[in-house]
């Protein structure tokens, strides 16, 4: 080739290899930064599990009670007891309460500024409810302990006059309410910002085609969110569900504010008392020695664990409907 | 089975803006209605008139009558919901219920309607796919996510879909556009067999597809865009093709346009 036609490959210009890529350095430092990132995020997390895994085991190897059954919390006594049992119980057990109130609540939001309300209160609507989620959790808990456990009486002793059969509403105790249940309807209103904004996005991304699908074939509005609003979004409302409760599991400072901390198991939701992973590390780290903290800390590698299983489990249920999300129409 | 529709002085809106202005038309039942047109003269706008879908649009607004046999779709107190279970629609790009299983694509419009026994919607998921010329091909999977059909099978589904209510008159906007051209011929057929049931109006940029497919032909137009469009004529379609009445449809069918 080049032999044939040598002047023209001197004139013409040439095309392939000396065309000059600009992107090309731009690229190599994106792609570096972003593995880069990749690489940090996972070294993190690996160093977090074998930091927590390390203190862990200098605690258990001490630990002369079950660490999984045991219902108290003396790592700093002699021999040390200590057991997860209780704050196992309490963190699952509010989350839950605090799930079951607040998704349902959230998904309702979400559905009504996405698809009823009128343009002008919807802009408004989302913004209040976004701005929820930037109040600081301990302002919720003095809230909480100030507001909602003085004034939650009569709602208590509501569900225990005509709903005590049911064994979990039956209150037992006489007290003020500072139970897993007030903590469950905390958590449930910290939670509600993340979980609404989250399924709102996700309802106004269903295609138009598949909501007209649904008119044209003489539906309501209501049962067009049933055939194709919900549908579409379910998997978007699981993960936002999954980011409340992470939240929930982890909180804090609002737990220890509202709960009576107490080393009981109580089927009773009402009662007061039990515990958190979260808030029993609050409320013992100041106050521990070497030990005691390295016996919370296995504690904190519970509910990392649990964390993980929760999140592990949520993306299954995705997972396992994958074919008729919406994702691939 | 089947009933006629009679427009009259029907305009569109969305907001401020007028789409279609002043169209009056008669759509004769058992028979298919072809619309033509130029992109924008509004002829998607006025079949969405039709079913009361062009009001879920924002801003979306009508004014006129459209009459369904004796009775008025924009009357005192019709239920937009009830219209649309009675005129059926096929929209541009095929939109099975990604979430649903074939059977359940098909028994959607059904199971809106109330409840009915297993083997009810048995036959007529049966009878609509079999009247959809799709029986054969997913009789097997019923069970399966109808997303996972391929285009020109999911558009025929939709077309079962439509047709399992038994409407009145069936909406067509444009239904093959998205499809190859053994998948169109397939849904042409079919439309064929259909029209023996329903009363067909289906829009089209497909001249050819108009003239194969259609007893009659509507020609849309629009004076410059940002107008209005109009009804310019509506004929026999063998007419609108040789030897049509207005100057701008002839131009228009020949390529002699704009």
């Amino acid at each position: 080739m080049a032999s044939t036609t040598p002047t023209q490959m001197d004139t013409a210009p040439p095309v392939v290899s000396g065309a000059r890529s600009t992107g090309r350095a731009g690229d190599k430092i994106f792609s570096g930064l972003s593995k880069g990132s990749g690489i940090l995020l996972l070294t993190i997390m690996a160093s977090i599990a074998v930091f927590l895994t390390y203190r862990a085991t200098l605690a258990l190897s001490e630990n002369e009670g079950n660490f999984l059954t045991t219902f108290d919390w003396n790592a700093t006594g002699n021999p040390p007891v200590f057991g997860i049992a209780v704050l196992l119980y309490g963190t699952v057990v509010s989350s839950i309460i605090a799930m079951v109130i607040a998704v349902p609540i959230a998904v309702g939001i979400a559905l009504f500024i996405s698809h009823y309300a009128p343009r002008k209160l919807a802009g408004p609507l989302a913004y209040v409810v976004d701005l929820l989620a930037a109040v600081p959790s301990i302002v919720y808990g003095i809230w909480g302990a100030l507001f909602l456990v003085p004034y939650l009486g009569g709602l208590t002793s509501w569900l225990n006059q005509y709903l005590s059969f049911t064994y979990i509403f039956d209150k037992t105790q006489v007290g003020v309410d500072r139970s897993l249940f007030t903590v469950g309807i905390l958590l449930a209103i910290m939670i509600l910002p993340i979980v609404t904004s989250v399924s709102r996005e996700v309802f106004l991304q269903v295609p138009r085609m598949n909501e007209e699908a649904a008119l044209a074939l003489g539906a309501t509005r209501w049962e067009v969110i049933r055939m194709s609003v919900l549908p579409f979004g379910r998997s978007g409302v699981i993960s936002a569900s999954m980011l409340g409760l992470g939240r929930a599991l982890g909180e804090t400072m609002a737990v220890a504010t509202v709960l009576s901390p107490s080393f009981l198991i109580s089927g009773h939701l009402l009662d007061p008392g039990g515990g958190t992973f979260a808030q029993n590390i609050a409320a013992k780290f100041d106050e521990a020695n070497e030990f005691g903290r390295d016996a919370l800390i296995a504690s904190g590698l519970v509910l990392f664990l649990l964390t993980l299983l929760v999140n592990g489990a949520a993306r299954m249920i995705i997972a396992r409907r994958k074919e008729y999300s919406g994702a691939n129409a | 089975m089947a009933k006629r529709i009679d427009v009259s002085g029907l305009s569109a809106f969305y907001g401020t803006h007028k789409a279609i202005d002043d169209i009056s038309m008669t759509v004769e039942p058992r028979s298919v209605t072809a619309f033509i047109g130029p992109s924008g003269c509004g002829k998607s706008t006025f079949l969405r008139t039709l079913n009361r879908m062009h009001e879920v649009t924002p801003g979306g607004r009508v004014e006129g009558k459209v009459m369904l046999d004796d009775e008025n779709l924009y009357g005192q107190g019709v239920d937009p919901v009830a219209v649309r279970r009675t005129v059926g629609m096929v929209f541009q790009r095929p939109n099975p219920f990604p979430t649903m299983s074939i059977f359940d694509n098909v028994a959607a419009g059904l199971r809106l309607n109330g409840s009915y026994k297993k083997s009810e919607l048995n036959d007529v998921v049966e009878r609509s796919l079999k009247g959809a010329n799709l029986w054969n091909e997913v009789k097997d999977r019923l069970n399966k996510p109808g997303s996972g059909l391929s285009g020109g099978q999911q558009q025929r589904l939709c077309i079962a879909r439509a047709i399992a209510v038994e409407p009145q008159v069936l909406l067509m906007d444009e239904p093959c556009s998205a499809l190859d051209p053994i998948s169109t011929l397939a849904i042409e057929d079919l439309i064929g067999e259909l029209k023996e049931r329903f009363t067909i109006v289906i829009v089209t940029h497909n001249m050819q597809q108009a003239a194969r497919v259609s007893d009659r032909t509507a020609f849309f137009n629009l004076a410059a865009v940002g107008q209005p469009g109009k009804l310019v004529e509506i004929d026999d379609t063998d007419r609108i093709f040789s030897n049509p009445s207005v100057q701008a449809t002839e131009d228009y069918i020949s390529g002699r346009f704009g």
